[in-house]
C-alpha cells in the first residue's frame, strides 16, 4: 500500500542548529499514529516540515497525489480586531452548507455553538471547533498538534475518544503529537518515539517498555504522567557515525 | 457632469475610500499599520523620480511603493525588529524622496499636495486611475478573500488547506501599492494610513464577522470622505484633513457608543 504521507532522511537545522536528523516516516491510510517527545524534541518542527511551512535542508516529504489534509492546531490566537463566528470559521477557506456545519459542531461535540464568536469559547470549546474545521474538509489525514494540550484530564479523554470515533466513521488516518501519554497511547496503533531523531518506534506496549522511551520520559512508570517528571539526559548535538551518546538513566528499581 | 470639481472630487474620494477600508480591514487585523505607514511614505520618492523623468506621477508612486512593500517583506526577520525596519526605511524614503524633488528646478512643485492630496484638482483622468486603481484593488481582495482570511487567521491552518500564505501576503503587498499610489492625490502620503485603518477600526465593534467588518468599514468610509469633502468646502479647510477628521470623528462615536453599552451590561 502506498502510504499517505512519506519523509525520507529528513533532516531540519534552525541556523546551526540541527532540529531533526534523518528522519524516516510513513503514515498508512486509516492508522492513527502518535509522536511523542519532550519539549525541545523537534515534534512541532516535524509537523511544519509536513506541512510544507518550512524547507528540509535535506531530504523529502512525499504526500500521495490529491491528499487532504486536515489540521488542529495546539493553539489559535484569534486578533481581538477580527470578528469571527463560529459557522463563519467552519466555512474557511470553503464555505459549507449550514447543515453540514452543525452536523460536524454536533460530531465534534459542541452542537448548537454556531452563532457563538470564537472569541468567547471556552478552551475546550474552541478545539472542538478547530477539530469541527478540519473534519469538514473530508480528511484523508488528520493531523492534531497538541490539540488537547489546554484540557483537563476527562476533557483530553473525551477529546481523543471523539478522534477514534472519527476515525472508525470516516476512515481517516491520524498523526497526533501529544503530551497526554497514557490516554494517547492506548488510542494509537503505532507510538513514535522523537528526540531530534527517532529514539524507537513501535506498538504502544513496545514504545512503554523501551529503555530508550523510558530514559526519555521516567523511571518505572507505565506512561501516566511520565513526562512530569522525566529525567532527559539524552545528549543531543553529537556528531553521528558513531553510536548514539545516550546518557540513559538506568531505570531506579 | 464631470465638470463640476467637486463632483470629482466627490468622486474621487468615494473610490479610494471604497477601495481602502476592505484593505484597511487586513491590515488592522494583520498588525501592518506601520507597514501601511511606510509604504505610503515611499511613494513621495515615487513622486519625485516620476516628475524628473516626466512619467506619470501614479505610476513612479505605485512602482516605488511595490519595491518598498517587497523590498520590507524580504528584510523583515533578519535581525532588525519589524518596527525598527519600518521606521527607517519609511523616514528614509520620505526623505530622499523630499531631498529629491527640491532639485527638480525645472518644475515648480506644490510638495504639500503630494503630503496632504489635492483632491479639488483632481482631473477626468486622474479619476479614471482612481477608479480602475481601486476597482482592481476591490476585485483582488474580493477573489482571494477566503484565501487571505484563513491566512491571517494561521499559516499553518492555510498551509494545510492548500493555500500558500506567501502568495497571500503579496496579494495584500500589491493591493496596498496600489491603494497608496491611487490615494496620494486624494488624502497625500501622509494621511493614507489614516483611511485605511480608521473606517476598520470604527466597524470593529459594529460587526460580528470580517464580511461585515468590511462592509460597514466601506460604508464609514465613504460617508467620511463625503462629509470631509462638504465641510471643507463650507468651512474653507484642507480637503484631506477634514475627511481623516470626520473618519476620527466617527470613530471617537463608535468607541463611546460600544463602552457605553458595555458598561450598561457590566452594571445590569
Amino acid at each position: 500500500m502506498k502510504p499517505l504521507l512519506q519523509t525520507t532522511a529528513l533532516s531540519v537545522h534552525y541556523g546551526a542548529a540541527q532540529v531533526l536528523e534523518n528522519v524516516d516516516f510513513r503514515i498508512d491510510r486509516g492508522e492513527i499514529v502518535t509522536i511523542v517527545g519532550p519539549n525541545g524534541s523537534g515534534k512541532s518542527t516535524f509537523l511544519r516540515a509536513l506541512l510544507g511551512g518550512l524547507v528540509p535542508s535535506s531530504g523529502a516529504v512525499t504526500r500521495a497525489p490529491g491528499l487532504r489534509l486536515g489540521y488542529v492546531p495546539q493553539k489559535l490566537v484569534l486578533d481581538a480586531t477580527l470578528p469571527m463566528t463560529v459557522m463563519r470559521f467552519l466555512g474557511l477557506p470553503r464555505r459549507v452548507d449550514a447543515a453540514r456545519a452543525r452536523d460536524a459542531l454536533e460530531r465534534a461535540g459542541v452542537a448548537g455553538l454556531g452563532a457563538q464568536q470564537m472569541a468567547d469559547l471556552s478552551g475546550g470549546q474552541f478545539q472542538r471547533v478547530l477539530l469541527a474545521r478540519a473534519l469538514l474538509s473530508e480528511p484523508d489525514l488528520l493531523i492534531l498538534d497538541e490539540a488537547a494540550a489546554g484540557l483537563d484530564q476527562p476533557g483530553a479523554a473525551g477529546f481523543y475518544r471523539r478522534i477514534e470515533e472519527v476515525r472508525a466513521v470516516t476512515g481517516c488516518a491520524v498523526l497526533m503529537v501529544s503530551h497526554d501519554l497514557h490516554v494517547v497511547m492506548s488510542a494509537s496503533d503505532r507510538v513514535i518515539c522523537l528526540n531530534g531523531h527517532i529514539c524507537c518506534e513501535g506498538t504502544p506496549e513496545v514504545v512503554a517498555e523501551a529503555p530508550v522511551y523510558r530514559a526519555l520520559f521516567g523511571e518505572g512508570t507505565q506512561g501516566t504522567l511520565a513526562l512530569y517528571r522525566h529525567h532527559h539526559d539524552h545528549a543531543h548535538d553529537h556528531d553521528h557515525g558513531h553510536d548514539h551518546d545516550h546518557n540513559h538513566k538506568e531505570p531506579a528499581a | 457632469m464631470l465638470d463640476d470639481f467637486m463632483t470629482r472630487a466627490g468622486l474621487a474620494g468615494i473610490g479610494t475610500a471604497l477601495a481602502a477600508a476592505p484593505l484597511g480591514c487586513f491590515v488592522v487585523w494583520r498588525r501592518m499599520a506601520y507597514f501601511g505607514d511606510a509604504t505610503a511614505h515611499a511613494a513621495i520618492l515615487g513622486v519625485a523620480l516620476s516628475l524628473a523623468l516626466s512619467l506619470p506621477v501614479f505610476a513612479g508612486a505605485l512602482v516605488v511603493a511595490l519595491v518598498m512593500a517587497t523590498l520590507i517583506t524580504l528584510l523583515s526577520g533578519r535581525g532588525y525588529a519589524m518596527d525598527t525596519l519600518l521606521g527607517v526605511m519609511a523616514h528614509s524614503a520620505l526623505a530622499f524622496g523630499l531631498v529629491g524633488v527640491s532639485f527638480l528646478s525645472g518644475v515648480r512643485i506644490d510638495v504639500m499636495a503630494y503630503l496632504f492630496g489635492d483632491i479639488l484638482s483632481v482631473s477626468r483622468m486622474d479619476l479614471a486611475v482612481i477608479w480602475g486603481g481601486a476597482a482592481l484593488v476591490l476585485g483582488l481582495v474580493a477573489w482571494r478573500w477566503s484565501a487571505l482570511l484563513t491566512a491571517t487567521l494561521s499559516p499553518d491552518l492555510a498551509r494545510a488547506a492548500g493555500i500558500d500564505p506567501r502568495r497571500e501576503e503579496l496579494v495584500l503587498t500589491l493591493a496596498l501599492a496600489i491603494v497608496v499610489a491611487v490615494a496620494i492625490k486624494v488624502v497625500g502620503v501622509l494621511l493614507i494610513t489614516a483611511l485605511l485603518i480608521i473606517p476598520a477600526a470604527t466597524a470593529r465593534p459594529l460587526s460580528r464577522t470580517p464580511e461585515r467588518m468590511a462592509m460597514v468599514a466601506s460604508a464609514l468610509g465613504v460617508l467620511a470622505a463625503w462629509a470631509g469633502l462638504r465641510l471643507s468646502y463650507a468651512f474653507d479647510t484642507p480637503t484631506g484633513p477634514t475627511i481623516v477628521c470626520c473618519l476620527a470623528v466617527l470613530f471617537l462615536g463608535s468607541s463611546v457608543a460600544t463602552g457605553r453599552r458595555q458598561r450598561g451590561r457590566a452594571g445590569s
